[in-house]
């Protein structure tokens, strides 16, 4: 017994330095993007080229803050939301990848105009409608939710979330920043209830008629309507008759400290092509970012859409603005 | 936005702070000076809610009780209400109701040792001085109590303070969600912690002044003193008695994990591979930290008692504040201050073998300590120093006189006088290390993912039902040490 605390604290204090070996076939991945997500991906991989991985996951801030700090700690960084990606080329972690394969696979309004991060699969943000309550024929664009009509009948998610943060800066670059906050405002006036924490709960609500519409990513429909099939829900492309849908991405890019830059090129470029692309978007029921890859059936019954051509570096740019403006709008 | 803030975060402060004492106060009081039909269960049964996280509280709590919740539907039903009826469940009372729940056990914890401990003697002689037993309480016991109360509602307030996981599922905006709001909207960190440095600002005042209304005061108790008989309720009393324990252990603990296992027994997902590593990972990392943070309190508290000095004074009050950063702040902290040195190191380390690296103290089970070090010292400080406060002087100056001092006076009297309540802090940080998220996210080892890792990873995909399971699992862990503090602390 007297030798166990000491004992305890030695093994702690040794344990504590010792690191995962340098091994020259492990690549290291930062992601935000959550790991069961990405695991049967890397597993993939694995299989086909005897590459391994160490994965770590986390918060998309801290993970910055991390890899600002000790920028030769990783290969490769992969995040959600493209305004995630043009803070951490902001700040410089990412290297420029002059790569055919992933230009050639990604549609530009996806990547980085400078080769620095590209997206890998889309996530589309749009509205979402109760069938009992309302029919398509109501609905055409984010713009007209803050029409007399939907007084009382809109939920939305809250704005802290990342991805309303990206749809409103969005906004901004389509109709200046003015506007974009009459537009905020409409919607704020027309909500049924306090914004929800999360997108699930927002369909929900929609689906026990709480209110009639909401803005949703597609994936958080596609997984509740697997569990509850009977649920009076359906998904409508919004702004199909003027710019297109809004679309973020998941993505990432080689960092400029890898200690492994072309293997992590290497599997950035399997990533965006064939069986590895399908399976990234078909893990979360997303859509494949290249254009040659078709979306799994589950994803295409909900029908072709066109999507807004606004690069998404743009996102990033106007984040800080988008927060703003919600914040002015009352949007909590 | 700002006062809407300040008052939000002010009335969780005080919602937390009164919640916490009257129920902590009142059960500890209940279970410890009388006897009444399952006292003895509620005695140990009443610490349970403490295995279960914030955050995990948060989920359950809305998942019953918002408008697709089974008692709404039921209350609809019930009373053919029109389908479209509900009550707002996300109101601010749902906020303190949870964080009251999950953080009682603190103050009911630490108020249960202290009224144990005083034993009935002082009771007795209040009693024969003419007190009613209501006015002995609140003469005699709760003043003796109080280092340990307040040692109790201190932790509770500064955990909901830094807590960011339930305000966020209610949409409740306090300080923290401010600070992350800023952080993560505007990537702008030096902003994020000035806001962070304000928080500890205020709770440092705070503190201070407790502590100074309080400077003069000798909590010394006699010791083991052999009473009369604990009284025995009867009838309406007992009823009450029973029916409130059984209560707040209803809503605190077995709705909520009846409300998990009902999702683990509703998803179709099966465990995935890896699970008792998580397990494992889980329990080690809470092993070790209790007992480096338990012996890091233990010096500092002893070193209070020995040099008590303006600097000893200070470092402590200073050392015990991390429990109120939010989480990711601190552990962000740690790291940045780690990295700076791993930078240093790295130069030197290039000097020699010429082989360049950068990452040596960041990522490694070291600096993982040393943020469950900086945000969990308090933990073990308060229990550890209340327990000191209670040591006879007269026990010291009588080693003293047989020459024993210094570390040899630690060893043969204070450690051994001590041990229930290192234990006790051992197993606190143990449960609270295990339950902690944001530090583990960010600094573990590769490979260390433990299942509030996992339980992050679901709920921020928003698979709550999926996530039921492994916070069950964290929940059955969190048990052990909570078993522990029971067993130990029985009569």
């Amino acid at each position: 017994m007297r030798g166990l605390v000491p004992g305890v604290v030695a093994f702690t204090l040794i344990a504590g330095f010792v690191h995962a070996a340098e091994e020259p076939n492990t690549l290291t991945i930062y992601s935000s993007r959550q790991a069961h997500l990405i695991e049967p991906v890397l597993d993939l991989y694995t299989e086909q080229t005897g590459v391994a991985f160490n994965l770590h996951t986390g918060k998309p801030g801290p993970l910055l803050e991390r890899l600002s700090a000790n920028g030769e700690d990783g290969d490769i960084l992969l995040t959600v939301d493209a305004g995630n990606l043009w803070h951490a080329a902001q700040r410089g972690l990412f290297s420029v990848l002059g790569s055919e394969t992933l230009t050639r696979s990604v549609p530009a309004a996806l990547r980085d105009p400078e080769g620095q991060w590209f997206g890998f699969s889309r996530r589309v943000r749009t509205i979402a409608y109760n069938t009992q309550a309302t029919s398509p024929e109501e609905l055409s664009t984010y713009e007209a939710l803050v029409e007399p009509q939907w007084k009382g009948r809109l939920c939305l998610r809250t704005s802290k979330k990342v991805y309303n943060q990206s749809l409103t800066a969005t906004l901004i670059a389509h109709h200046g920043e003015e506007k974009a906050e009459e537009i905020v405002r409409g919607w704020v006036a027309n909500l049924a209830m306090a914004p929800f924490s999360n997108d699930t709960k927002a369909l929900k609500a929609v689906a026990s008629g709480q209110c009639d519409v909401t803005v949703v990513n597609s994936y958080y429909f596609g997984r509740l309507m697997r569990e509850e099939p009977d649920l009076p829900l359906d998904l409508f492309w919004s702004n199909q008759e003027d710019r297109g849908v809004h679309v973020n991405i998941s993505g990432g890019g080689v960092l400029k400290n890898a200690r492994h830059p072309a293997a992590a090129r290497a599997f950035l470029e399997w990533l965006s092509q064939g069986e590895a692309q399908g399976l990234f978007a078909e893990l979360n029921q997303e859509f494949p970012v290249n254009p040659e890859i078709p979306a799994v059936p589950e994803v295409q019954v909900w029908g072709e859409f066109k999507a807004d051509s606004l690069n998404l570096s743009e996102t990033g740019r106007l984040q800080a603005a988008a927060v703003q403006l919600m914040d002015r709008a009352g949007w909590r | 936005m700002l006062p809407r803030l300040l008052g939000n975060t002010l009335l969780l402060a005080a919602g937390v702070a009164v919640g916490t004492s009257v129920l902590g106060v009142a059960l500890a009081w209940l279970v410890s000076a009388y006897r009444f039909p399952g006292s003895r269960i509620f005695d140990w049964a009443l610490m349970l809610p403490f295995a279960v996280p914030t955050y995990v509280m948060a989920f359950v709590f809305l998942g019953i009780l918002d408008f697709q919740g089974p008692v709404q539907e039921a209350l609809r039903d019930w009373f053919d209400l029109p389908g479209s009826w509900y009550v707002e469940a996300r109101h601010p009372l749902g906020v303190l109701a949870v964080m009251t729940l999950v953080l009682y056990p603190y103050v009911y914890m630490l108020a249960r040792a202290s009224f144990l401990k005083q034993g009935t003697a002082p009771l007795d002689a209040a009693r024969s001085l003419g007190l009613t037993p209501w006015q002995s309480f609140l003469r005699v016991a709760l003043p003796m109590a109080r280092p340990a109360i307040i040692a109790g509602v201190s932790l509770a307030v500064m955990e909901a303070l830094a807590d960011f996981g339930a305000v966020a599922v209610f949409n409740f905006d306090t300080f923290t969600t401010a600070i992350y709001k800023t952080w993560f909207g505007f990537y702008d960190l030096s902003a994020a912690s000035q806001l962070a440095s304000l928080l500890l600002t205020f709770v440092f005042v705070v503190l201070c002044l407790e502590r100074y209304s309080r400077a003069r005061a000798r909590y010394v108790t006699q010791g083991r003193t052999v009473g009369l008989v604990v009284p025995q309720l009867r009838g309406g009393r007992a009823l009450l008695a029973s029916g409130a324990c059984a209560l707040v252990l209803a809503v605190a603990f077995i709705i909520p994990m009846g409300q998990l296992l009902f999702w683990v027994w509703d998803s179709v997902a099966a465990p995935s591979s890896g699970y008792l590593g998580l397990v494992g990972r889980t329990l080690l990392l809470g092993v070790m930290a209790a007992v480096v943070i338990t012996s890091g309190a233990f010096v500092m508290a002893y070193a209070l008692r020995k040099n008590p000095g303006p600097i000893t004074h200070m470092a402590t009050r200073v050392g015990t504040l991390g429990y109120a950063l939010p989480g990711s702040v601190l552990a962000v902290a740690v790291m940045l201050s780690l990295s700076w040195i791993d930078r240093q190191l790295g130069g030197i380390w290039e000097a020699i073998t010429g082989v360049a690296t950068s990452t040596i103290l960041v990522g490694s089970m070291a600096s993982l300590m040393l943020a469950y070090f900086a945000r969990f010292l308090t933990l073990a400080f308060n229990p550890i120093d209340s327990a000191l406060e209670q040591v006879k002087p007269s026990l010291r100056e009588a080693a003293q006189s047989l020459g024993i001092v210094g570390t040899e006076a630690a060893r043969r009297v204070y450690i051994p006088m001590l041990r229930p309540s290192l234990l006790t802090a051992a197993l606190l940080v143990m449960v609270d290390v295990m339950k902690e998220m944001p530090a583990t996210l960010l600094l573990r080892p590769f490979g260390w993912d433990t299942l509030a890792v996992r339980i992050y990873g679901l709920t921020a995909e928003g698979l709550w039902e999926r996530a039921a399971l492994p916070s069950v699992t964290l929940v059955l862990v969190g048990l052990i040490p909570v078993f522990l503090l029971a067993g130990r602390s029985r009569r």
